[in-house]
């Protein structure tokens, strides 16, 4: 019993979550009204897919996200679905294997007819799959902060930009640390590259500093001697990184065993969240900053309920990072957008995205509105980690435009 | 680009990567010990070889959550008995292993590829399945986080000179066990010519299994050593994996010497390019001399000289 009132409790706070109330909807509408591409709803269910990978190198970071997903799913549903119809899930594996995920999303296209799918989570996989939702016409809620530089009429992204996880970021360490050197470091692919590229700019266009290193390790590269050696050289004021995968704990275990702590340097990086402390280890990042839009540690009450929910469903155990929150957000939004277009059609729940005015008005990480281009207004926030493993949020931006195309970055 | 600095600052930064370099050395050694151990012996390619190093590094993680639990007092001290258990640990894995598959396979060196292999799909589902797809790391006891700074400017890595350390021993022990014990007597007996070695009364099979344990037994202290430096995932082998196989091909099969040579040349060369160019490029160009290398001489550094 205690457990149900608390379940309740925890749910509460959701409903005033989706602006666009359900009420008006007193009667359940025809299944012929709202589905007229042949998807796969029926008087009381719809049906939708989620795709990430269960196995293989990105079981890591994925596992949160659709956890997250399906919180969200069951939630709904505790609240009576969508248009009256409780959703259920298809769940595909996509085994981190790019080539995989493209089948499996044609599967859930086209076979599966789902009305929507939330998944993939590394810009390769999201690149492969793209194709798919744009021959069939599908919808994808895709949760990671990406390098920008896409919009896709198909794609709804409820993760950060380049520019919206970066600029700011920059502007804090420049104000708050008087910093004016910067080395730059990341894992060799196309997110770090393109970040890396869009500070630099501006750093040196906006801010007057100066990029006194530029480096980029192999992915899965475990060896950060010399480049250590490289960064005590040159003595930046600040180390700017975007380290990823296994990469990304050799390089803070190094960094400690090398003296550098942030008693004597400051490190603000755009690839650790709470779910990378785990394996890295609190002790090893203390003191350094991450710039994410999302921190579990965030105190307000849609992120208190959040985090309770999420862990009495995953266990007391669990840590929420920015993408599993960016995940959470994925079924919330297509509610919306669904509940505002009156149907489970693609086309009209992509124009109702589209109008600007999809909102989540408590959303864990705070008030998020969907843009015309398909991304979400969101915050910029530094957290400063702790030995724990959670951060102190010292820094929050206004909310940010997305703009996946920046002028002058490129 | 060493204008603006003092020559003390320089002479610091040369020791400190002196250093990086030797440590890259004595971790590349170490994970190719017991790979070379095993091809050099018996001819087997391990392609599980990294999962036998995460076996090791689980184990550790596995020791530190026990003694944190049960015994706190202890936590200083755990990390020598772990290492000793992912020795025992992943030797009884590949004993069994070799029980199991490698010996129906002695006869289809290719065969052995695809099994071992299979085996390390095997491996890394199952620590998906035990311990969960995030990645690990024991708490390390303080002795072995930070560094040791004999001036103002100079900080060496702790766990560098542990691994080092670690490597030394190991090195020493499998030159032992190999040049000086009656036991290693046998195995040469049996890579220099199987038949004759069983007409005199070696037990050809046996010295197979404890070869291929004592190798996938290193392979878990190497495992445990580099869970101070880097975390663990079920596919944490498979970053090892390929520079592993660099150091053993290019050092020459069947020649721990050869192993040496090409775990030292390659490690240097890797951190002093890494030092001078990006990381990315420095790997090129290490791997673009090894392929260069090895077609003047295709059977490594030492070539072993085994009549066939």
């Amino acid at each position: 019993m205690k457990y149900f009132r608390t379940k309740i409790k925890g749910l509460m706070a959701l409903p005033a979550a989706i602006l666009l109330s359900t009420s008006c909807f007193a009667a359940t509408p025809s299944t012929a009204d709202i589905n007229t591409t042949g998807l796969a709803i029926t008087d009381d269910t719809v049906t939708v897919g989620i795709l990430h990978s269960l196995t293989g190198t990105m079981a890591i970071s994925e596992t949160g996200a659709q956890e997250a997903e399906k919180l969200a799913i069951s939630q709904i549903n505790e609240m009576g679905g969508i248009l009256g119809r409780k959703i259920e899930i298809v769940q595909e594996d996509g085994a981190s294997d790019w080539p995989t995920f493209a089948e499996k999303s044609r599967k859930l296209l086209v076979r599966d007819k789902v009305a929507a799918v939330f998944g993939a989570w590394t810009s390769a996989s999201r690149k492969a799959v793209l194709p798919v939702f744009e021959k069939e016409n599908g919808l994808l809620y895709y949760p990671t902060f990406y390098e920008g530089l896409e919009q896709s009429k198909n794609v709804i992204y409820t993760g950060q930009e380049a520019t919206q996880q970066i600029l700011d970021g920059l502007n804090w360490v420049a104000k708050e640390k008087k910093a004016k050197t910067f080395y730059l470091i990341g894992s060799d692919y196309i997110w770090p590259r393109t970040s890396m590229k869009i500070a630099r700019k501006h750093i040196e266009n906006v801010l007057g500093g100066k990029v006194v290193g530029e480096e980029y390790k192999p992915l899965g590269d475990t060896q950060f001697g010399s480049v250590i050696n490289k960064i005590r050289l040159k003595k930046p004021d600040v180390i700017y990184a975007a380290v990823v995968g296994g990469s990304n704990v050799a390089w803070f275990k190094q960094l400690k065993a090398a003296g550098i702590t942030a008693k004597k340097q400051t490190l603000l990086t755009i690839s650790v969240t709470e779910d990378e402390v785990l394996g890295i280890g609190g002790e090893n990042l203390e003191g350094f900053y991450s710039i994410m839009k999302y921190f579990q540690s965030q105190d307000n009450e849609n992120n208190k309920a959040f985090v309770k929910a999420f862990k009495e469903m995953w266990g007391e155990d669990s840590v929420i990072g920015d993408v599993t929150q960016a995940a959470y957000l994925g079924p919330w939004l297509w509610k919306a957008a669904v509940e505002k277009a009156g149907s489970f059609d693609v086309d009209k729940v992509v124009k109702a995205s589209e109008e600007g005015e999809i909102e989540l008005k408590t959303a864990p990480e705070g008030y998020v509105k969907l843009h015309p281009n398909h991304h979400l207004w969101s915050v910029a926030r530094v957290g400063e980690w702790k030995k724990d493993g959670q951060a102190t949020v010292v820094y929050e931006s206004g909310l940010i435009e997305p703009n996946p195309f920046p002028e002058g970055y490129q | 680009m060493f204008d603006e600095y003092t020559y003390s600052e320089l002479g610091s930064i040369f020791a400190m990567q002196g250093f990086a370099g030797i440590s890259l050395f004595s971790v590349l050694l170490l994970m190719a010990l017991g790979l070379a151990i095993i091809f050099g012996q018996m001819g087997v390619i391990n392609m599980a070889h990294g999962e036998f190093m995460a076996v090791g590094a689980y184990t550790t993680y596995f020791m530190s959550t026990l003694t944190e639990t049960y015994f706190p007092s202890l936590m200083p001290y755990y990390f020598l008995v772990a290492i000793v258990v992912a020795f025992c640990v992943a030797g009884v894995l590949g004993y069994l292993a070799e029980y199991a598959l490698i010996r129906h396979l002695y006869k289809r060196p290719l065969d052995t590829l695809l099994a071992t292999w299979g085996l390390s799909l095997i491996m890394q589902q199952s620590f998906r399945t035990l311990f969960g797809a995030r990645e690990v790391s024991p708490t390390l006891p303080d002795w072995l986080l930070g560094s040791y700074q004999p001036t103002d400017t100079i900080d060496i890595p702790l766990n560098g000179m542990f691994v080092l350390a670690l490597t030394a021993v190991v090195t020493l022990g499998v030159f032992y066990l190999l040049y000086k014990s009656s036991w290693g007597l046998r195995v040469r007996a049996t890579t220099q010519n199987r038949v004759m070695s069983g007409a005199v009364g070696i037990n050809t099979k046996s010295v197979d299994r404890y070869t291929f344990a004592l190798g996938c037994g290193i392979a878990g202290i190497a495992g445990a050593a580099f869970t101070t430096i880097a975390s663990t995932g079920p596919t944490t082998g498979t970053l090892y994996i390929v520079d592993t196989f660099m150091v053993v091909v290019f050092g020459g099969a069947a020649s721990l010497i050869g192993t040496i040579v090409s775990a030292f040349s390659i490690a240097q060369a890797q951190s002093l390019l890494e030092f001078f160019i990006s990381g990315s490029m420095a790997k090129v160009y290490t791997l673009f001399a090894l392929v260069l290398i090895l077609m003047f001489k295709p059977e490594g550094l030492f070539a072993s000289k085994v009549r066939r």
